[in-house]
C-alpha cells in the first residue's frame, strides 16, 4: 500500500515536470559537443562551425522560416552578390563544362575552391548520364526559360549565392564563400546560357 | 565457390527486401551493384579482419599485457556475443554513452594501456595497414550477425544522445552550408549515381548501419563507420570530428535508434 502511494506520487511527480517544462531544446548541446569534439584540419578551420544568419535561420527554423524573415535575409544576400565589373556574365562553356564535372574543393584535403561539383546533384549537359538528383535538371536551361539578359543575371546570381534567391536553399553559395572565382561562375553561367552549349541542344 | 555462388545468385533472384528498395527506387545501376555485393558476400574478405580481430580480442598486448577478454560491451564483462547489436548505449564506468569504436579504445586504454593519442593517430584503414580497432569492431560486429538491432533508449542519457544526434545531423554550417541532412534527408535522391539513404525514417535508417564495418571494393580495404562519419564530414566541408569522440556516439546513437528492429546481416561489403 505504502509503496503504491510512492509509485503514485512519483508519478504525478513525473507528469507535473513534463507539463511545466517546455521540449529540452538540444541544439546548445550539440553545438557545445562540436566545438569540444571537433578540430582544424588543412583549410576547414574550426571558424566553419559557427552559424552565419543564413544558416541560423535556417537551422533554427528546420528551413522554413517566416517569410519576412526570409525576404529580409534573401535581400541582404542578393545585394552582397559582386557582379562582374565589365558587365559581360558569360564566359566559355567548355571551361564551364569541366569546372561543372570537378567536385574537388574547399574540403579539408583541398588548397581552396576547385569546381563547382554541379553533376553531383544536378543533371546539366545531355552526355553525361552519371548526375545527381538533390537538386533539378538543368538540362537546356535557357532553352526553357529564353536567352534573356535576365535570366543570364539570374543564373550568374544563383550560382554566386543560391540562397539569395530561396533563402534555405540546399545549394552552397560558390562566389558569396569564394568556392569559385569571378570567371568560373561566368564559364557556368556561359555552360547554362550559350545557345551553342550541349546543354541547350 | 562455385556453390557459393549459386548460392549467391539464388538469393539475389530472390529479392531480399534492401533489393525491393532499390527496384522501388527505380535505379537498375543500385540494383545490379547490390546482386554483385550479394555475391560477393559469400566470400567476403571481412571475414579475414573478423578472424584478425578474435585474435587480438584474445591475445595479451599492451603495456600492461592484458588481452581484452574482460572488456564489458554492455552485456557484461566478456560478453561479446550479442553485444554489437545493443551499441551505442550508456556505460555508468565513463558516465557516457559509447558506439562499438568508442568502447574498444576505452577498453585498449583501460585494460590494455594503450594511449588514446597512439590509437587516434592514424585510426582508418589503408591498402597496407589496418588498424587494430578496425579489425576488433569487425569481429564484436560479427557476433551479432542475423540479431536485431535494439539500442537502448532506456537511461536518461541515452535519450539525451539521441537526441544531440539528431540535432548534430541536422546542424547545418561550413563552407557550403551542408549538415548530414542535406545528402541523407530525403528520398530517392542520389549524388552522381551513388543513392542516398535518408536516415531520417527507420524504413531506409538502416543503411546507415547494414553493412558496417565493411570490406570497400574501392581501395580493397576495411573500414568502419568511424571512418564513414569522418569522410562525410570531409565532404561536408566540415573541421574534422575527434575520433571515437562523443559527438559521434551521439550521431550514431541517432542513426542505429532509427535503424532498430531491422535484423544486422553482420560485417559486409561496399562499394
Amino acid at each position: 500500500m505504502r509503496l503504491a502511494f510512492v509509485v503514485t506520487l512519483a508519478c504525478a511527480a513525473l507528469l507535473l515536470a513534463s507539463c511545466a517544462t517546455p521540449p529540452r531544446d538540444y541544439r546548445p548541446d550539440a553545438l557545445s559537443l562540436m566545438q569540444r569534439d571537433f578540430h582544424a584540419k588543412g583549410i576547414a578551420g574550426m571558424d566553419r562551425l559557427n552559424e552565419d544568419s543564413v544558416q541560423a535561420t535556417c537551422n533554427k527554423s528546420q528551413d522554413n522560416p517566416p517569410q519576412e524573415v526570409a525576404d529580409k535575409l534573401q535581400k541582404e544576400q542578393l545585394a552582397a552578390v559582386k557582379w562582374p565589373a565589365d558587365g559581360k556574365l558569360l564566359g566559355d562553356w567548355k571551361a564551364g563544362e569541366r569546372i561543372a564535372q570537378n567536385g574537388q574543393g574547399m574540403a579539408w584535403n583541398d588548397k581552396g575552391g576547385v569546381g563547382g561539383s554541379c553533376y553531383n546533384c544536378h543533371q546539366v549537359g545531355p552526355r553525361e548520364s552519371s548526375f545527381g538528383t538533390v537538386g533539378p535538371s538543368l538540362y537546356q536551361f535557357a532553352k526553357k526559360r529564353g536567352y534573356s539578359a535576365d535570366i543570364q543575371r539570374y543564373a550568374y546570381g544563383k550560382i554566386y549565392n543560391a540562397k539569395a534567391y530561396n533563402l534555405c536553399s540546399q545549394m552552397p553559395r560558390f562566389g558569396h564563400v569564394r568556392a569559385l572565382s569571378e570567371q568560373q561562375i561566368k564559364d557556368l553561367t556561359a555552360l547554362l546560357m550559350d545557345p551553342a552549349s550541349p546543354v541547350n541542344q | 565457390m562455385r556453390h557459393a555462388l549459386v548460392l549467391g545468385l539464388a538469393a539475389a533472384i530472390s529479392a531480399a527486401p534492401w533489393q525491393q528498395a532499390a527496384a522501388q527506387a527505380a535505379d537498375p545501376t543500385a540494383a545490379e551493384f547490390d546482386k554483385f555485393r550479394e555475391i560477393m558476400e559469400q566470400d567476403n574478405p571481412a571475414e579475414l579482419f573478423e578472424a584478425k580481430g578474435e585474435e587480438l580480442w584474445r591475445a595479451r598486448r599492451g603495456p600492461k599485457n592484458t588481452s581484452l577478454e574482460q572488456c564489458d560491451l554492455g552485456l557484461g564483462a566478456g560478453v561479446v556475443k550479442g553485444a554489437y547489436a545493443q551499441l551505442p548505449r550508456y556505460f555508468a564506468d565513463v558516465d557516457r554513452v559509447m558506439d562499438v569504436e568508442a568502447r574498444i579504445v576505452h577498453c585498449m586504454m583501460t585494460l590494455q594501456g594503450f594511449k588514446y593519442e597512439e590509437l587516434a593517430k592514424q585510426p582508418f584503414s589503408s591498402p597496407v595497414r589496418t588498424p587494430e580497432p578496425v579489425s576488433l569492431a569487425t569481429y564484436v560486429a560479427a557476433q551479432s550477425r542475423g540479431m536485431k538491432i535494439a539500442p537502448p533508449q532506456n537511461h536518461p542519457k541515452e535519450r539525451d544522445a539521441y537526441e544531440t544526434g539528431k540535432a548534430i545531423f541536422h546542424y547545418r554550417a561550413g563552407a557550403f552550408d551542408f549538415s548530414c541532412a542535406s545528402c541523407h534527408g530525403e528520398d530517392g535522391k542520389r549524388i552522381r549515381t551513388q543513392p542516398l539513404p535518408n536516415f531520417t525514417k527507420p524504413a531506409t535508417a538502416i543503411a546507415a548501419v547494414q553493412g558496417w564495418p565493411g570490406y570497400r571494393m574501392t581501395g580493397g580495404v576495411m573500414h568502419s563507420l568511424q571512418w564513414r562519419l569522418n569522410d562525410c564530414y570531409r565532404q561536408q566541408r566540415f573541421p574534422e570530428p575527434g575520433y571515437a569522440s562523443e559527438t559521434l556516439s551521439a550521431l550514431l546513437t541517432y542513426l542505429t535508434v532509427n535503424a532498430s528492429g531491422h535484423v544486422y546481416r553482420g560485417p559486409g561489403i561496399k562499394r
